[in-house]
């Protein structure tokens, strides 16, 4: 540690976040539970969030840090209206499985 | 040491990202989904950003994860996910394709697009231990309460319309219409 002492990069924090985006791109793709996929899309949300982060630091503005702290309100907001959907629907069908919700009337 | 930090956070965050993805019932995708949103926040004060780290643990980890655990107790649907089927042939192959895909992609636009990182702002304050520790706090909320204090107030409608709308969606529908 005395010698090379190496400091992760912004760049670093950018393919981190790059490749959590795409872990939840591939999530969304592949599972067929709408909970599961749910969560996958708050793997992206975080993973533009680290982005946010890493960009305002290292463009030393504040409004980085800013933004990410409305994106959490608004994914909040919709993780309830999803949630509430998923919710109403699962009441009439017993399956979970995205694949027979092919129509949107009850 | 901060070395240190980012590469445990960054195993974190992997780790519960694909424990996402591969784990078969949705409770423990949920956990895992904890793991990465605990990695996320150490990630978020390692680069000074305290407060979003506390909303990140407060808000994601505590109330959207526990939402997420009510929703699959109330549905019933914790039972495991059968992976082995595929509901469409070769689905699983293009999706690993996309995804690999999309990180060489993102990342070499990344790396390409580092040098347009420049200081722009008036520079992030850090909390000094003992002087002013939350420095962060007060900085952020400059910004929100003066530049962007329309967007808050327009957040807060967003949440009323959400918890309204969620109300209504969720209501279990009597014989007498809307009562």
């Amino acid at each position: 540690m005395v010698g090379l002492v190496v400091v992760p990069t912004p760049t670093w924090y950018l393919v981190l976040s790059a490749v959590l985006f795409s872990i939840g791109a591939v999530g969304v793709l592949v599972r067929r539970n709408p909970l599961v996929m749910f969560m996958c899309i708050e793997l992206m949300l975080n993973a533009v969030n680290l982005t946010f982060v890493t960009v305002g630091r290292a463009m030393s503005d504040i409004d980085g840090q800013a933004i990410v702290f409305f994106v959490m309100v608004v994914a909040a907001a919709e993780v309830v209206v999803g949630l509430g959907i998923i919710v109403s629907i699962m009441r009439r069908r017993s399956g979970v499985n995205v694949d027979d919700l092919s129509e949107l009337r009850g | 040491m901060e070395l240190f930090v980012f590469v445990c956070a960054s195993v974190m965050v992997l780790v519960g990202a694909l424990g996402v993805i591969f784990r078969k019932h949705p409770v423990h995708a949920a956990l895992s989904l904890v793991l990465t949103l605990f990695g996320i926040a150490v990630l978020f004060v390692s680069q000074s950003a305290e407060f979003l780290a506390a909303v990140q643990v407060i808000v994601y980890a505590g109330a959207i994860v526990i939402l997420f655990l009510f929703v699959i107790m109330l549905l019933g649907v914790d039972r495991a996910e059968d992976l082995k089927i595929e509901p469409l042939t070769g689905q699983r192959w293009i999706a690993g394709v996309v995804g690999i895909g999309m990180v060489g992609l993102l990342t070499a636009a990344v790396v390409s697009g580092s040098d347009a990182l420049r200081l722009r702002g008036a520079g992030i304050a850090s909390p000094v231990a003992g002087e002013n520790a939350d420095a962060n706090i007060q900085q952020l909320a400059n910004s929100i309460f003066s530049d962007y204090v329309f967007a808050f107030e327009i957040t807060s409608v967003l949440l009323v319309v959400a918890v309204v709308g969620t109300v209504l969606l969720a209501r279990r529908r009597t014989g007498k219409g809307i009562a």
